[in-house]
Formats: structure tokens, sequence, C-alpha cells
């Protein structure tokens, strides 16, 4: 469904992804783990359309999007999270979900009230605005913002950073029912243990590069996976 | 707190050196050439009127007044909070109402009464023209900046440049200028209209698609510059523009509809339904395009550019569109102003007026139509008032020290906006109340 090959990341003068190369298959969770400083944000901010590699391709559905830009990715299908949540901090909950739907027309009443299903709190909180609600409940409106546009494949920045354990945990459990509901998830993580029990495949990334990817389950119990993480990862950091 | 706490006390003496920096700002100009001492004697030692009450010096003038604002103060700060509230049951009852529709849309019709029949209660041709040149105008300077201001939240240090465009674009083609009018023939300044607006406008594009890829500050500078380009070319190339003289006189506005003439002439009246025409027309667009998908593209940028990105909005094309519409209306209020006073020239393109009319949309409140209206007519008025009058030994330079204390005292206890945007007015309350931390939520290092 996505495919990277090659991928030259610059910020003026300085390389900080230096020819990285994976795929996302459709209906997979797919995360992407590393250190702080390994690029694993870089990569998203590339995969997104918000900074052109300078080099290298990434290919959606059969399609070359290497130059595409980041606003007209909605209208192919991707739907990106950004880091740190970024819901609209003086909209409410409904409007925040409404401009989710922003390139599409018609009416939004069921697609609305479908994310209140998924999302019980979003439905309590829909009148207040958005920098109200704790961090957790951003986080949940800022994916259901995301699935407003109906997108084929979901992009997650960081979904857990700055968030308790406990809704870490309800985060990713809602991640897991949006892959079997049929749109494909690729993830970029730091608590590696947390993204792996829940991705079906991943990759470890170092110093702006892919260092190995394997299946969830094998990544899980590699030594090396602990290593990249020096000093060890503990569950719910 | 008592009366003579030392804190209340560190309030009098800074209260005092504010008073004495106004008492020398106001005062009698120093001079370099007689005593080096007379702008200090001027300011403190001149025997003044005290507001044609009697007549004593200057410092026990402003000494009394620092002292006045002092117990004011100290009387009002341990009851602040019960004189708050009592404002705000006494105000509970007003605000319902205005929140109706029904009293809105009442007062709009009484606004609208009110505007219809002005000219017959103004005599004074002089104030008929002041209320179209000084107050008309800058409307429709403040409704256009708002746009950008207001609903995009691109802060535009330069538009008085399109206000120049909608002017100078209005000379040149009545053929006022040095420069020979489009195909050497001068179409009639009404005509000008629809070609002045969009002339505006795609200075406004052309000016936007290069620059709005930038964000806040380093936008400001660049229409801060763009507005200083304008302003030195038309100052510069007289053999196109007239230079720092102007225009030759531009001719005043005429409709031949053949079965009827009318001529708007040297009376202001007719000016005055002219432009009240077009802000109202203005007002309607403007409110339309602020609940509309393109206004609301405008809040989404404006709240974060990144989120609005990643929901599938184009920012730069929407903020070319803010600019764009914005210029519209100062577009047109510049050919407005050329075909009423009948000469174009640089003055009236300043970065001063720039300035002003972003005085004017921040005292009325940003991204609300109503109040950047209802602010430019309060200022404007205010202005005119005292420079016409000049009341109470008012000096028309002083006009900004005065403008720049009402911004700071409206910062304070008004930071929104004289009628504020109901948005608008929960951003301030945002930014001001401090970040609360949930309890879902751990901090980290490396949060935003």
């Amino acid at each position: 469904m996505l495919t990277v090959t090659d991928a030259v990341v610059r910020y003026g003068t300085i390389e900080a992804l230096h020819g990285i190369s994976f795929d996302v298959q459709q209906g997979e969770i797919v995360a992407l783990l590393g250190a702080n400083g390994a690029g694993k944000s870089t990569t998203l901010r590339m995969v997104s359309g918000l900074h052109a590699p300078a080099s290298g391709s990434i290919i959606y559905e059969g399609r070359d999007i290497t130059k595409v830009k980041a606003h007209e990715f909605v209208s192919m299908g991707i739907s990106h999270v950004p880091e740190g949540r970024r819901v609209f901090p003086q909209m409410t909950v409904e409007e925040n979900l409404e401009m989710g739907a922003f390139r599409r027309s018609g009416p939004l009443r069921d697609d609305i009230e479908e994310i209140y299903v998924q999302f019980p709190i979003l439905k309590e909180r829909r009148k207040q605005p958005g920098v109200n609600l704790s961090g957790g409940e951003q986080q949940m409106l800022a994916i259901g913002r995301a699935l407003m546009s109906k997108p084929r494949l979901l992009l997650l920045d960081e979904p857990s950073m700055g968030l308790a354990p406990m809704i870490v945990e309800t985060i990713f459990s809602i991640i897991g029912q949006i892959r079997d509901a049929g749109t494909t998830v690729f993830v970029v993580e730091q608590n590696a243990t947390q993204a792996l029990r829940l991705a079906d495949r991943g990759y470890v990334m170092e110093n702006g590069r892919i260092v190995f990817g394997d299946t969830a389950k094998n990544l899980l119990t590699d030594p090396r996976v602990r290593a990249v993480y020096l000093g060890e990862s503990v569950e719910g950091e | 707190m008592t009366m003579f706490s030392p804190a209340n006390l560190k309030r009098l003496f800074l209260i005092l050196v504010i008073t004495a920096v106004v008492a020398v700002m106001t005062g009698t100009p120093g001079s370099s050439t007689a005593s080096p001492t007379t702008g200090v004697h001027g300011s403190f030692l001149e025997r003044v009127s005290w507001f044609g009450l009697f007549v004593a010096p200057r410092w026990l003038l402003f000494t009394t007044l620092g002292v006045i604002v002092w117990l004011v103060v100290s009387l009002y700060r341990p009851r602040a909070r019960s004189i708050r509230r009592g404002i705000d049951t006494a105000l509970a009852l007003p605000k319902a109402l205005a929140t109706k529709r029904s009293t809105r849309v009442a007062l709009m019709l009484v606004a609208l009464v009110v505007v219809i029949f002005l000219p017959k209660f103004v005599h004074e041709s002089f104030w008929m023209y002041l209320i179209v040149e000084q107050i008309g105008v800058w409307i429709l300077l403040a409704l256009g900046l708002n746009v950008v201001v207001g609903f995009a939240g691109l802060l535009d240090l330069g538009f008085a440049a399109f206000y120049a465009i909608g002017a100078y674009t209005t000379a040149w083609l009545t053929g006022a200028l040095p420069a020979p009018a489009l195909f050497h023939h001068p179409i009639p300044t009404l005509w000008v209209i629809p070609i002045g607006i969009l002339a505006a406008m795609i200075f406004g594009v052309l000016l936007g698609t290069p620059t709005l890829r930038l964000r806040g500050d380093y936008l400001a500078i660049v229409t801060l510059g763009f507005a200083l380009i304008i302003d030195d070319f038309v100052e510069t190339q007289s053999g196109v523009t007239g230079g720092g003289v102007g225009s030759a006189p531009v001719p005043h506005p005429a409709l031949n509809l053949g079965f009827w003439h009318f001529h708007w002439g040297i009376t202001p009246t007719p000016y005055y339904y002219l432009c009240l025409v077009f802000i109202i027309v203005f007002i309607i667009v403007f409110t339309s395009l602020e609940r509309s998908r393109i206004g609301r593209a405008w809040v989404a940028i404006r709240e974060d550019e990144v989120a609005a990105e990643s929901v599938g909005i184009n920012p730069l094309k929407y903020k070319v569109m803010a600019f764009a519409v914005g210029a519209a209306s100062g577009g047109f209020g510049g050919v407005m102003s050329a075909g009423l006073v009948g000469i174009v020239n640089p003055g009236l393109f300043t970065f001063q007026i720039s300035v002003n009319v972003l005085v004017l949309v921040i005292f009325g409140g940003m991204g609300s139509i109503w109040g950047v209206a209802l602010g430019a007519i309060v200022i404007q008025t205010a202005t005119s008032y005292l420079d016409n009058y000049q009341p109470w030994g008012y000096q028309i330079n002083d006009l900004y020290m005065y403008i720049g204390a009402l911004l700071i005292i409206m910062m304070i206890f008004r930071p929104a906006g004289l009628l504020p945007s109901r948005r608008r007015a929960r951003e301030f309350a945002a930014a001001k109340g401090d970040e609360q931390v949930h309890t879902d939520e751990v901090l980290t290092g490396d949060q935003p």
C-alpha cells in the first residue's frame, strides 16, 4: 500500500535520514520505533508530505506521491494525526470533528455519531472547546478528527506522548479497532513494548537509518530492540 | 491592604513618575536655541487653565490628577472582586437580551434607520464631510484589515498599500495622473469602483503568494516592506504618479442612466450614501464569508496551521484569499477617498495609516465585524472632534500618545476589544489562564 525507497531527507545541509526503505501492507499496523532523535518524526513528516525527501521515492497505492503536498493527502485517503495532538484549541469537540471532514461534502451527522460510539467521552464533551480536554481526550479527538475523512491509511505520530499508562492502553486498543475496521495504520512510537504488542510488523531506527525490521512478535523478544533503547525500555516509560 | 502600606505607596510613586512623563510629553517642546530648560519650565511651571475652572501651574495639575488616579486605584483594588461581580449581575440581563436573535435584528434595524437619516441631523457640511472621509472610509479599511488580521490571523502592517492602490488606480484611469490613462481613454470615476476593487485584490494575490509562506513576525515585516515600496514608488516616480504633489483633480463621480442623471459634486451627503451602500455590502459579504467553508478554514489556520494542513486545508490558498478579500474593501476605500477628496497624494498612504487601521481593528475587537465598525466610529469620531475643537489645550501632536494610552487601558480591561467576537474572546481568556495539567497526562521532557 505504501512503499518508501531510499528516502533521504535533509534539513539544510544536515542529512537527517540517510536513505531509508520500508513498506506498509494493506490491513496491517506497522510501528516505527527508535529512541529520541533517531529520525522517527522526520520519517513521518516525510511520509505525510510536510517535508519532501531530497531523493528516493514514496509510492502509495501504485502512485508516486513523493512531491505531493501535505494538504492533498487527505483527498487521497491518507490521514495524519500530528505529533502533540494538535486539536483546534478554541473549536468545540464537534467543530473539530467537522473540520476533519473538510475535504468532503455531504451530511456528517452519521459519521460524527460513529466517532462518538468509538469515543463515548467525546460525546459527553462535544460542546467543550478542545483546549479544555485532557491530553488523553485530545488524543482521541485528534484520532477521531483524522477518521472523519474516511482514510484508508492512518498515520499516527507518537500517540502515547505525555499520556499516563492507563490512557495509553485505551488509545492503543482503539488503534487496534481501527485496523480491524479496515484502515491500515502506520504509527511512530517511542513506547516500543506497547506498540509492538499491538502492531503486526515493526521497524527500528537509529541515527537516521532503519537498522532492522521484523514481525512484531519477533521484535518483542529481540535483544537488539532493547539495545537500541539504551538503558532498556520499561513499560509505560 | 491599607491605604499607606509600602506596596500602595510604591504604586503612588509609580503613578507620579508616569504623570511627570505625561506632563513633559504634553508640555511645551524644548528649544536648542533658547535656554535648554524651556521645555522643562513649560512642562512644569507654566500656569494653565484647569479645565476652565481656575489657573494654576502644570505640576500642581498633574500631581493632583496622579493622586486622584492613585486614590481611585487604592479604593478599587480591595473591592475589585465584588465590584466586578456587581457589574456582571447588572450586565446579565442586557447580555442575555443581546445574544437573542430578535434583539440583534431590532438593534440592526435601529442602526440602519439612524445611519439612513443621519444627514438630516448633521447640518454642517464640514461635519458631513468628516463623517465620510474620516469615518466611512476608515470603516471600509478596518473591515478589510479585519478579514486579514481577525479572520485569518495574519499580521499585516502594510494595509495602507491596498488603500493606495485603490486611490491611484482611480486617479490613473480617470486621467488625473501624469501617466496616460489606460488606452489613453479616461473613464468615469464611478466605473473605476469595480476596477479599483479588482486591482487591489490582484495586488493582494501578487503580494500574498510569495510572502504568505512566512509566518508571524516575518510576514509582518514583509507586509511593512511592501507598503514602504508602494509609498516610495508614488513619492519618487513623479512622471507616473505625480510624486509628492499628487495627482491632478480626480473628477467627481457621476451617474448617467439616460433617463436619470446624478452628479456627486462637492456636497458630501451623496458620497455618504454611496459609502454607506458599500459598507453594508461589504458587511454582508464578509459576514457570509465568515460563516462559510472559507471562514472555517481561516479559523482553523489561525488556531493551528499544522492541524489545518492535516485535515486537508491548503494554508497558502486560504491565506492568499484572505489577503485578496481584505484588499477589496481597502481598495474601495481608496476609490472612495479619491472621488471625494478629488486629489490623490502620498500623504494618504503612510505607515501611520496602516498602524491606525490596525488600532481600529484591535480596539473594536479582532474578528468581530460589528466590533471593528464600532471601533472605527468611536476612535475616528473622537479624533475628528479633538482635531477640530482642540478642547482642554489638546494638541494634535499628542494624538498618538492618547491612542497609545487608550490601547494599554483596553489591553488591561478588555483585551479582546470593544465588541469581541465570541471565539476571539475565548482565545484571549485561554491565553491568560494557566495551562491545565490533567490527571491522565505525565510530564515528559519532549512535549511541544
